[in-house]
């Protein structure tokens, strides 16, 4: 082998390795702004096909917002879907009441106070729980937990934002857990070891250090809870009962906008006004979505700048 | 070595991209009716629609499918407005509907033919712990559109009434519309909008002050069926017209029924298909 050799070798290993890194590079690049098209051209589709229902006299975005009728088959057809809009809060605030303080105490108890054993179970199962399909989580809320929510009540009928709240707690609740556990994880020990030194016990290491340092964590996991709840739609359509009252009430049945899209979207013949207005529905979810992560961002990214001081 | 790695990454993406290729080509298949030479029949169908028909829709295929081995029919419930849109949109050969189309569904379809294929009549149904026996047909559109709200009004308990329906894309739905909450009037807004004909039994069942509506093909033990003006429904009462609630059941095809499509629809008005009918609780044609 003589010098010369040696070093086309190494200049052809360079070589090899630039082109290998140019053509990684562009297929990250690529991966990166197809993800970002693709959310594009979500949004265009939505806004394209709730276009004739936005710009239509009898529909119109400021009428169905307000309007508490929708009454889409009827001569003239009504599209207010106020009614479903406060259906969709009444179910995901009852989902995230629950959630939240359950899935933070359970987060806490897996990540301070279990011993390893415990943990690992306690892990296995939350996420075995979190790959549960929902329409099986339907079925319980049909045959399970309405009847029962009913009874301990003495609630006019099983189907009610109180039941269809109640087991999308159930839903959210593993993502919670999941996430929340992951950040106190996450929290550095020397944390936890200056504060039992300064005489702290277990728990008020946990409550005043653990979870104040875990907090941006803590909030992302209720974040993606909440989205988890306020997109379901199996479990709704099965056990909200789907009433078009417009009230607060947790023991009336509701009907969030998830349940119209897919209870009316089979019966519609495209490019109809009916059709159109289930768009609105969709970008109005859409919307609310991509506001709640918009927030979670703002929130997330005020946190990093103080903890970078 | 690293031309190795570099061929290996190359052949990984390459196998992703051509599989999720493959997955965008799917074959769109809306039902190929042939028959064949002998008399054999071969071929595929697509039927979906109505909720209502969907157990005995269910039934005629298998039988039929049983009686042809080369034929391929696939059933799908939805509701009868979901099927009629399917039909309209060319996505599947033969709508089962409880309700005939409206006129705006014919102007998009103006070739659609209907066929009736089965009687059906509404059944009124409540709570077998329940005391009423008959309701008037004026007092159920009362109650149906929030008018009367106490079960003490129509002679029962002194408890709301907690009302039950289907949604918008059931054809039961339009029907009980038209017959009984009135053409032009809507339904209470407490009517809880459920999506299948065995979701209104069990909650009937459940529920004490539930009243629902149901085809005659879903009346069951666990629940009370109520005489409407005094006619409780039965395949008599439906067949000679003295039960109100009554109705034609129906399949749609974009256009006059040939070739496999006419062999199963004139199979299901025969004999045998009727007779699968009564097996499922629905009245035969007359």
């Amino acid at each position: 082998m003589t010098e010369n050799d040696h070093r086309q070798r190494r200049l052809g290993r360079i070589r090899v390795a630039r082109a290998t890194e140019s053509a990684v590079r562009f297929g990250i690049t690529a991966s990166g702004w197809a993800a970002i098209a693709i959310l594009t051209a979500i949004a265009v589709f939505l806004t394209y096909n709730a276009w004739q229902a936005l710009a239509s006299p009898q529909a119109g975005f400021l009428k169905m917002i307000s309007g508490t009728e929708w009454y889409p088959l009827s001569n003239p057809p009504k599209f207010g879907f106020l009614p479903y809009v406060i259906a969709t809060l009444r179910v995901t605030g009852v989902a995230l009441a629950v959630a939240v303080p359950l899935g933070l105490a359970a987060a806490v108890f897996i990540s301070e106070f279990a011993n390893r054993r415990v943990k690992g179970i306690a892990r296995s199962v939350v996420e075995f729980m979190a790959a549960v399909p929902s329409v099986v989580y339907g079925l319980l809320g049909v045959y399970v937990v309405g009847p029962f929510v009913k009874d301990i009540f003495r609630m006019p009928s099983a189907l009610s934002a109180l039941s269809a709240g109640l087991v999308l707690s159930l839903m959210a609740l593993p993502t919670i857990i999941a996430i929340s556990e992951d950040a106190m994880h996450a929290v550095p020990k020397d944390l936890r070891y200056g504060s039992l030194a300064l005489g702290n016990t277990r728990w008020q290491t946990a409550y005043k250090v653990v979870v104040p340092a875990a907090s941006s964590g803590v909030f992302a996991s209720v974040m993606l809870g909440m989205g988890r709840a306020i997109g379901e739609t199996m479990v709704v359509l099965m056990v909200a009962g789907n009433s078009m009252e417009t009230t607060w009430s947790l023991a009336t049945s509701a009907r969030p906008l998830t349940s119209v899209i897919a209870g009316e979207m089979g019966e519609v013949v495209q490019g109809g006004l009916h059709y159109s207005a289930l768009f609105v529905v969709g970008l109005t979810l859409f919307v609310i979505t991509f506001l709640i992560n918009l927030a979670a961002d703002m929130v997330l990214e005020r946190q990093r700048q103080r903890w970078r001081r | 070595m690293k031309m190795r790695k570099a061929l290996a990454l190359g052949v990984v993406s390459a196998l992703t991209l051509g599989t999720l290729g493959l997955t965008g080509c799917g074959a769109k298949d809306t039902g190929s009716s042939t028959s064949g030479g002998s008399g054999e029949l071969t071929g595929a169908l697509t039927v979906a629609g109505s909720d209502t028909m969907v157990n005995m829709a269910q039934a005629w295929a298998e039988t039929f499918m049983t009686a042809n081995p080369g034929v391929q029919i696939s059933v799908k419930g939805g509701g009868s407005g979901t099927g009629i849109a399917a039909l309209i949109n060319g996505t599947i050969d033969i709508a089962d509907a409880s309700r005939e189309m409206k006129p705006e569904e014919l102007a998009q379809l103006s070739t659609a033919t209907k066929t009736a294929v089965a009687r059906d009549g509404i059944a009124v149904v409540v709570n077998a712990a329940n005391s009423v026996e008959d309701i008037s047909l004026g007092d159920l559109g009362k109650i149906y559109r929030g008018e009367i709200t106490n079960w003490k009004d129509v002679g029962g308990a002194d408890a709301p009434i907690v009302l039950v329906s289907r949604d918008s894309s059931s054809g039961t739905y339009e029907y009980f519309k038209e017959a009984v909450v009135g053409k032009d009037k809507e339904f209470a807004k407490s009517a809880k909008l459920l999506a299948s004909t065995q979701a209104i039994v069990d909650e009937v069942k459940a529920n004490p002050n539930a009243i629902g509506y149901i085809g005659v093909g879903y009346e069951s033990s666990d629940i009370k069926v109520v005489k409407v003006d005094g006619v409780a429904s039965s395949v008599a009462t439906v067949l000679d017209g003295t039960y109100e609630l009554s109705r034609d059941l129906y399949v749609y095809t974009a256009k006059a029924p040939e070739g496999l499509a006419k062999a199963y629809i004139d199979w299901i008005v025969s004999a045998d298909g009727q007779a699968i009918v009564k097996d499922q609780g629905f009245v035969p044609l007359p």
